[in-house]
C-alpha cells in the first residue's frame, strides 16, 4: 500500500539527492537550502521513499507548459 | 505529411542544434521543433535557422526579472472571475450528483477550505475489473452508504407490546449484493435487546419502565431504520456510470485513503476533489497538482480560459511550505514578514498593535511598505541597486 501512492497520476517522481548532488544543485541555483520549497518529513511520499529531515528531494513534474520540469524541496520537520 | 503520435521523431538532432546555439529550451519545445522539422522535412541549415529564430522569440517571451508575476496572476484569474459571478449556474456535473461549480468553487480552492461543500470522488478500476459490471456493482454497494431501511420488507412499531418488528427482504439484499449474516452481525452489535428469528427481527428499548417509554420507542425506531449496514465512512450516495468501455463510480462524499485500499480499485486514476484529502493521502506535490487541476477545470467548465502558468503560481505559493495554505488572511497574506504589508491587507489595527507590543522591525524590502513610506518600489527597473566593491577602485583597498 505504501508504495502504491507513488504510482498515482497526481504524484510526480521524488528522489533523494546525495550530499554532493545537493551541494551541486544549491550552487547552480545560487541559493541556501532554506530558500527551497519545503516538504514535511511525515508527507506520505517522503515517508514512502524514506527521506529524512535535511534531505533535498528532486521532484520531476509533468508540466503542461514545459513537458518535464525539475524542482527541489527541502525535507523539514 | 502529418506526424502521427508514435511516429519516430528525431529529438536528438534538434537537441544537438539547440546545444550548439546555446539555447536552453524546455523539453516540450524541443519536441515540437523536432516534430515541425519532420513534418516540413527541414535540412540541417534550415533547422539551424529555425532554432536561431525560436531562440530570439523565446527570449522575448520570457518573463523578465523583477516582473510582478503575482500581481499579473491575480488580475488574470480575477478578471474572468468577475464574469463567473454573473452566471450563477450551479448545476450538476455528473448525472444525479450535485457538484459546486463556478465562483463558489474557485473561492473554496484558493481558501483551502477544510470542509468543502460537495466532496466527490471518481473511482476507476483496474483493467481486469473495469468491464465487469457485476464486480463494479458489488464494490459500489460496499462503498455507498446503505441503511437498514433500504433492505426492509416490513417495518412496524407496536405500542401495545412496546417493541419494533422488522422483516428483512432477501431479494433486496441480493439486489444490493450484500451478505445476510454480515448484516445480522452488525445489527447484533448495535442493539442489545434484539430477537432474531430468521428474517424477522424484533427490537425492544433498553429503558422500558420510564415515563418516556413512548418517546424512547420512537427514538429506537429511528435508530433501527438509520443503522448503516454497508459503506465507507464519509461517503453517501454513489452513481455508477459507463465511460467508454469501462465502468466508473462517482460518489457523494469522499474518502480517498479507504477507497484506494480496496481490491480492484485503480490506484493510478482514482481521485477526489478534496485537496486536503489529497495532501493527506498522496502528499504535497499531489496536492499542488490537484489545486491546478481543480482550478483549471472550474474555469474551463465556465467557458473561461486562464493561462495555466497563473494557476501554477497560485498552487506553488499555496504549497511552498509543505502544507496547503490558503491565500488570504489566514494563509499567505497573513504570514508576510512586513508589518506594514500585513496591516494594509486586513485587520489593520490588530497587526499594528501587535507589532508595537513586540517591537517588530520593518526592513522595507517589499512593494507595499515602500509605497506607504513613499519610496521607489523594488520592482522592474526599481529592483536593481548599486553596489560598490571598494576593492575594484583603482586597485586600492
Amino acid at each position: 500500500m505504501k508504495k502504491d501512492i507513488l504510482k498515482h497520476k497526481l504524484v510526480p517522481d521524488h528522489t533523494i539527492l546525495s550530499k554532493t548532488e545537493a551541494k551541486k544543485v544549491l550552487k547552480e541555483l545560487n541559493i541556501h537550502q532554506e530558500q527551497l520549497p519545503k516538504i514535511k518529513v511525515d508527507d506520505p511520499v517522503a515517508k514512502a521513499i524514506g527521506a529524512k529531515t535535511g534531505d533535498i528531494l528532486k521532484i520531476t513534474r509533468k508540466s503542461q507548459t514545459a513537458g518535464r520540469f525539475v524542482t527541489y524541496r527541502l525535507v523539514i520537520n | 505529411m502529418k506526424v502521427e503520435p508514435g511516429d519516430f521523431v528525431d529529438v536528438e538532432r534538434v537537441e544537438k542544434v539547440v546545444k550548439k546555439k546555446r539555447a536552453k529550451f524546455p523539453e516540450k519545445l524541443i519536441y515540437e521543433i523536432a516534430e515541425a522539422a519532420e513534418r516540413r522535412d527541414l535540412s540541417d541549415d534550415e533547422l539551424d535557422e529555425l532554432v536561431k529564430e525560436i531562440k530570439k522569440a523565446y527570449q522575448r517571451a520570457k518573463v523578465e526579472q523583477g516582473e510582478a508575476v503575482g500581481t499579473v496572476a491575480a488580475q488574470s484569474v480575477g478578471e474572468p472571475g468577475t464574469q463567473m459571478t454573473m452566471r450563477t449556474f450551479h448545476y450538476a456535473g455528473v448525472a444525479e450528483l450535485n457538484v459546486t461549480l463556478g465562483l463558489p468553487r474557485l473561492i473554496e480552492i484558493v481558501d483551502a477550505r477544510k470542509k468543502i461543500s460537495t466532496p466527490t470522488m471518481a473511482i476507476y478500476f483496474e483493467e481486469d475489473y473495469g468491464a465487469d459490471e457485476e464486480f463494479v456493482r458489488t464494490i459500489a454497494n460496499r462503498i455507498g452508504k446503505i441503511i437498514l431501511s433500504d433492505v426492509l420488507a416490513d417495518f412496524s412499531v407496536n405500542y401495545a407490546s412496546m417493541s419494533i418488528t422488522v422483516e428483512i427482504d432477501e431479494d433486496k439484499i441480493k439486489d444490493k449484493r450484500l451478505d445476510h449474516d454480515e448484516i445480522i452481525g452488525k445489527i447484533e452489535k448495535a442493539f442489545k435487546k434484539v430477537e432474531i428469528d430468521k428474517n424477522v427481527l424484533s427490537f425492544e428499548p433498553t429503558i422500558s419502565e420510564s415515563k418516556h417509554a413512548i418517546r424512547e420507542l420512537r427514538l429506537l425506531a429511528d435508530k433501527v431504520r438509520d443503522l448503516q449496514i454497508s459503506g465507507v465512512k464519509n461517503i453517501g450516495k454513489v452513481v455508477i456510470r459507463k465511460e467508454g468501455t469501462e465502468w466508473a463510480i462517482h460518489t457523494e462524499g469522499s474518502n480517498l485513503g479507504a477507497v484506494l485500499k480496496m481490491e480492484g480499485v485503480d490506484k493510478v486514476r482514482t481521485t477526489t476533489n478534496d485537496i486536503h484529502e489529497v495532501e493527506k493521502v498522496l502528499g504535497i506535490e499531489a496536492a499542488r497538482n490537484s489545486i491546478i487541476h481543480e482550478a483549471q477545470s472550474t474555469m474551463e467548465e465556465q467557458g473561461l480560459t486562464v493561462d495555466v502558468r497563473h494557476i501554477m503560481l497560485v498552487a506553488d505559493m499555496m504549497t511552498s511550505d509543505g502544507i496547503v495554505k490558503s491565500i488570504g488572511r489566514h494563509g499567505i497574506s497573513g504570514e508576510k514578514a512586513s508589518v506594514l504589508a500585513r496591516a494594509s491587507f486586513e485587520e489593520t489595527g490588530k497587526h499594528l498593535l501587535r507589532a508595537s507590543i513586540r517591537g517588530e522591525i520593518d526592513h522595507l524590502t517589499g512593494i507595499i511598505e515602500n509605497i506607504i513610506v513613499g519610496q521607489p518600489i523594488p520592482l522592474g527597473t526599481g529592483s536593481v541597486g548599486v553596489v560598490m566593491k571598494d576593492k575594484k577602485i583603482g586597485g586600492r583597498k
